[in-house]
């Protein structure tokens, strides 16, 4: 019987333990050093918050597992002999594959900021962190103030958790406003507003310099690169993106890049080894995608391919329209397509943009400047029908027809008021202005 | 040191307690409260009751609605849970533990201890229900019983908890509506106009409340009292009959169990107001939803066999064939019609032993019936014609004298009295033997309907248990029918009836149902014991236009949908593999939906074509990946 090796216990290498049974009887192992069962990720904040306990955000019970027979493993695997067709784990075990999967996810980035390394200075990726959180911010008696680095997602995801305990939080962003290498920018303003809105001290335009610590060890107070400002304080987040974690693969004869080189077929450099998930990086971006992907449905879905590659049937990994979804505090934020920021966009691309009075609701849509097609959507308070979308990419409709129709894509729980009418009336009358 | 002092008052930080204001909205809820406790240890206040009935009632409304205030009016419009897991009451603290056991206690005092409440069988009330008596008489003009001092505290429970409920989910429409909704329905038709009804002399009546869930709809007094209460109760039985076979199934296909479960039904109002914090304590296990599985169409059994044994028993109750010495027909004169069965002579006797004062038989066709049997009978009968007699009956049917005239013009006549009590037998058009080839051929009928056409819809053990469910009710019917046609079913229907009101009514849907909201989530009941949602529910899974819509590939699998499921849906198993929801226990609380931070679930209306829909690989991934794996089925 085969034996397929899985390092991660992430989406990406679940998802591929998953559709390797549904289509083989291969001898399945996932080995993963973080937690017994697979978890996700992206509930970490609602533990903290109190919303679940930690069992609310294992997608599977712990015995289904057993019942469709994938042997779970926790350790840390340290080495990787592909010679042997062997991984070493930290503690001494061999234990030998057929193939690999290295689904081994990202790790916080540490830009090397002085004071880095101080207790009470932390990302938040793993369920450790969120443990290390919880010792570390209880509460605002021994959390006076937390300051958090860098303006992402997991950042602002960090504050909004901070806030439910009451405690002060400071937000540097190192750009001029909230995320706009991602986002328009009026859909960055109004993000920037709604941040304020919650409490939360946002800085623009302001830098890191260094963590300062007390007698301890301890962090007390960070140093703003612009002002020189000291800014006493008890914990800080470091949430600066985050990059492949391949640091046990620097001497095996993998290649890497950032992260694990692959190809289509999601192999890396060596016979029988594939990588996945947050840990892969493209040789070449496909499209528009940048070369690492570090989300969750991309890990998702080069687990679905990867395990057909594996199981005889071999497939290119091949996504179809991007997509993406996120909350920013209490505004849910989809995107279809593609819209890029001001920063980024090329000379073709135009934007339609129509933002609610209220400023908790706003669409921006991508379309080229010459054809009319539409390219992307993005959507700040108002659900979307991904399948409409998806579907409108694909047959290249214009943006008059996406504009005409758009009732066909909400997907607002019914009863809610809807605004198509006054966006076609927006665009209608921007389109006379022009 | 003062790092222990800091650690020491981990509990005084939010969001795991209340704020200042919640603490004395909560003491001002009390207050109202112990204005109860104090009434129920009879001591004398001084002013009177209306005064105190009315600060109780108030002070608790306001503390409920000024607690949801000071929580939730400085918020943005948002999801609203933070701290739930943290805060005692909400995650089976000692709090949690301490309401259960008082809410328990109280079930238990209301179904089998009313006397300690303060009723009392023949005379003035005393206890805390003699403190409801002012606002009973005001509505009904009678004195309060326990049921109204319950049905008065439940309305307000839904009110007042509906309105937090709505200050908590303000930003979603779906869910005010649903809440004014539930709340008009608990205060009009459950609580005022039932009490209206009893002031104006017509029978007690909320209208909403179908059968099963009101398994006592078809009981015996229940129709005597609805016929006996002429047109109108004639109108409230029909209008009953109507909202099963016809209102309901029309609602449930075209919006899903949704329309009652959480727009309509008072135990599902409770729940989504009073009982929404603990909306989340709702055992997700597959273990359970086999348990729920189980029980709840044991019960729908349970419950048909009850109903069908106590309308047969009504029946047979109705056939002069079955008078016996035990008939209660004491000083009564009997009026029978049926020429078939028992020969008429050997009936009256048995009226004359029952102590009956005369007997009347009437008949339809032109020649009047001979009676055999007839030595040895001592008190009055006569033969009359029905269309001879037909005024003079309507005069004693509503209380006056007259005379009945004789078939045989030389026999005498009879004359009734003024207020004399009259029992009528044989004066329904169906008979129990049609009834139960009714209720056979009806159970018949769905049953081959779904193993026809809905077969593929149904998952192995599901076929099984209907099978099995099938066969064990058929059975019990044909059974009863064949073997002993004089006895009912191995039980006595009443018997039946009275272990079903105490085990189900009673037991599971007062005590456990909401004594335990605080340890096992606010939906028990209608999870795992409501007949009413199991039928809505297996309608609703097989012939629904109904189901909550998964977003394409957006579910990032976090787990909010699950984790507030109050009925214990693993909704995001389904929203993981982007599959729709289409699940006969679901509500339609939408809750879900309205916690979801992706966006990814809709709760809609839509054709029947493609609501159940299979998933292996989501959108968004190789269109010829997603093609082969999908279809491969
Ligand atoms: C707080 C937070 C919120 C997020 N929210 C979103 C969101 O809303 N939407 C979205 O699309 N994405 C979100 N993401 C990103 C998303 O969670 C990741 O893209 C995704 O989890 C990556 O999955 P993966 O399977 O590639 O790796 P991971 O989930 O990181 O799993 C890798 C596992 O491998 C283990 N491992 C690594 N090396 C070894 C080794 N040598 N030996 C043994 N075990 C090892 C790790 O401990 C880890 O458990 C979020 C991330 C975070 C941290
Ligand atoms: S599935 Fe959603 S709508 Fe249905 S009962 Fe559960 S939470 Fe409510
Ligand atoms: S459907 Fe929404 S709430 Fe449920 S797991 Fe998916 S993302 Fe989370």
């Amino acid at each position: 019987m085969k034996h397929v090796v899985i390092i991660g216990n992430g989406i990406a290498g679940v998802t591929a333990a998953r559709h390797i049974r549904k289509l083989s009887d291969h001898k399945i192992t996932i080995i993963s050093a973080e937690t017994d069962h697979f978890f996700s990720r992206t509930a970490l904040m609602y533990i903290y918050m109190g919303h679940m306990k930690f069992e609310h955000t294992k997608p599977y019970e712990d015995k289904f597992w057993k019942k469709n027979r994938i042997d779970l493993k926790k350790a840390f695997v340290s080495q990787i002999l592909p010679d042997k067709k062997e991984v070493v784990t930290k503690d001494g075990e061999n234990i030998t594959y057929d193939s690999l999967i290295l689904a081994t996810g990202s790790k916080p980035n540490m830009f090397g900021w002085p004071g880095q390394d101080l207790d009470g200075v932390q990302g938040l990726y793993s369920y450790q962190d969120l443990q290390s959180l919880e010792k570390n911010a209880p509460n605002k008696k021994v959390c006076n103030r937390a300051v958090i680095v860098g303006g992402g997602l997991i950042g602002i995801e960090m504050a909004e958790m901070l806030r439910t305990r009451d405690i002060p939080v400071t937000f540097l962003v190192r750009e001029t406003s909230f995320w706009n290498g991602v986002l328009p920018s009026g859909e960055s303003e109004m993000i920037n507003k709604h941040i304020k809105d919650h409490h939360i001290d946002l800085r623009l335009n302001t830098n890191l310099k260094e963590i300062i610590a007390d007698e301890n060890g301890r962090a007390k107070a960070v140093v703003i690169e612009e002002t020189g400002e000291e800014l006493p304080c008890n914990v800080v987040g470091l949430t600066a993106g985050v990059t492949p974690n391949v640091e046990f693969l620097k001497d095996s004869p993998i290649a890497l890049g950032k992260g694990i080189k692959v190809n289509r077929l999601l192999e890396t450099n060596i016979k029988d080894i594939y990588a996945i998930g947050d840990c892969a990086e493209q040789h070449e971006a496909i499209g528009n995608r940048r070369t690492i992907e570090a989300v969750w449905y991309t890990g998702r879905m080069m687990g679905e391919t990867v395990a057909q590659t594996i199981c005889g049937n071999p497939m290119e990994y091949n996504p179809g329209h991007w997509f993406n979804s996120a909350k920013f505090l209490d505004i849910e934020y989809q995107t279809y397509g593609w819209v890029f920021s001001e920063r980024n966009k090329k000379d073709e691309e135009l934007h339609f943009h129509w933002k609610h009075a209220d400023n908790t609701k706003c669409i921006t849509i991508a379309y080229h400047r010459d054809t009319g097609q539409f390219l992307g959507i993005n959507t700040f308070g108002i659900r979307m029908r991904h399948n409409v979308i998806d579907n409108w990419l694909t047959e290249k409709r214009d943006v008059e027809y996406v504009v005409n129709h758009l009732k066909e894509a909400n997907f607002d729980p019914e009863f809610y008021t809807h605004f198509e009418n006054d966006i076609l009336a927006t665009f209608s009358k921007t389109k006379a202005t022009i | 040191m003062s790092k222990i002092q800091n650690d020491m008052s981990l509990t005084g930080q939010p969001p795991k307690t209340i704020n200042k204001q919640q603490k004395l909205a909560s003491a001002l809820g009390l207050i109202g409260l112990f204005i109860l406790l104090i009434a129920l240890f009879n001591v004398i206040l001084p002013g009177g009751k209306v005064i105190w009935l009315t600060t109780s009632l108030v002070a608790m409304a306001t503390g409920i609605i000024w607690f949801a205030h000071a929580g939730y009016a400085h918020k943005k419009a948002g999801i609203k849970n933070d701290g739930v897991y943290f805060k005692s009451l909400s995650s089976r603290g000692l709090w949690a533990w301490s309401l259960g056991i008082f809410i328990t206690l109280f079930y238990v005092a209301l179904y089998w201890f009313p006397q300690y409440l303060g009723l009392v069988e023949d005379g003035d009330n005393n206890g805390v229900i003699a403190l409801f008596d002012p606002l009973s008489k005001l509505l009904s003009g009678n004195p309060a019983s326990q049921w109204f001092v319950y049905g008065t505290l439940y309305t307000l429970a839904i009110l007042g908890f509906g309105v937090k409920f709505m200050y908590k989910y303000w930003h979603n429409k779906y869910e005010v509506l649903r809440t004014c909704s539930v709340m008009f329905f608990q205060l009009a038709f459950a609580f005022v106009i039932p009490e209206i009804l009893v002031r104006l002399n017509q029978p007690y009546y909320d209208l909403k409340n179908m059968w099963p869930l009101n398994y006592d709809l078809f009981a015996g007094y229940k129709i005597d009292e609805f016929l006996s209460a002429g047109n109108v109760g004639l109108l409230m039985l029909i209008f009953g009959i109507i909202s099963i076979f016809v209102v309901s199934p029309i609602l449930t296909y075209k919006y899903g169990k949704r329309w009652y479960c959480s727009w309509v039904c008072g135990c599902g109002g409770l729940a989504e107001t009073a009982g929404d914090p603990f909306r989340h304590l709702s055992d997700k296990r597959q273990v359970a939803w086999k348990v729920e599985r189980w029980v709840i169409h044991s019960v729908v059994v349970f419950v048909t066999v009850m109903t069908t044994a106590v309308i047969f028993s009504y029946l047979r109750g109705n056939e002069s064939s079955n008078i016996s010495e035990w008939s209660n027909l004491e000083d009564k004169v009997v009026i029978m019609s049926e020429s078939q069965g028992k020969s008429i002579g050997e009936r009256i006797k048995q009226a004359e032993k029952a102590k009956a004062k005369a007997v009347v038989f009437l008949y339809e066709e032109n020649e009047a019936p001979t009676i055999e049997d007839t030595e040895g009978i001592t008190i009055d009968y006569i033969v009359a014609s029905q269309s001879e007699n037909k005024q003079a009956l309507h005069i004693i049917k509503n209380g006056n004298e007259a005379i009945i005239k004789n078939s045989n013009s030389n026999g005498e006549n009879l004359t009734v009295a003024k207020q004399q009590d009259i029992a009528v037998y044989d004066d329904f058009w169906i008979s129990k033997e049609f009834f139960i080839w009714f209720i056979i051929g009806l159970l018949t009928l769905v049953f081959a309907w779904v193993m026809l056409f809905k077969r593929d819809a149904l998952a192995k053990d599901a076929k099984y248990g209907a099978i099995g469910y099938f066969v064990v009710v058929l059975s019990i019917l044909l059974f009863t029918y064949f073997s002993n046609p004089g006895k009912l079913f191995f039980f006595d229907a009443y018997q039946l009836r009275k272990s079903y009101g105490f085990l189900i009514g009673a037991m599971f849907s007062g005590v456990i149902g909401v004594g335990f909201y605080p340890l096992l989530g606010s939906r028990v009941w209608c999870r795992f014991g409501c007949p009413m949602a199991a039928i809505l529910g297996f309608q609703q899974r097989l012939f629904s236009r109904f189901r909550i819509t998964t977003n394409g590939g957006q579910c990032i699998s976090c787990g909010n949908c699950s984790t507030y499921c109050e009925m214990g849906i693993d909704v995001r198993a389904y929203a993981q593999k982007g599959e729709n929801i289409v699940r006969s226990s679901c509500v339609g609380c939408g809750v879900c939906s309205a916690v979801c931070p992706r966006g990814v679930l809709k709760l809609e209306n839509g054709p029947e074509d493609g609501r159940i829909n299979p998933t292996d690989v989501l959108l968004g991934n190789d269109v010829n990946l997603m093609e082969l794996m999908n279809n491969k089925k």
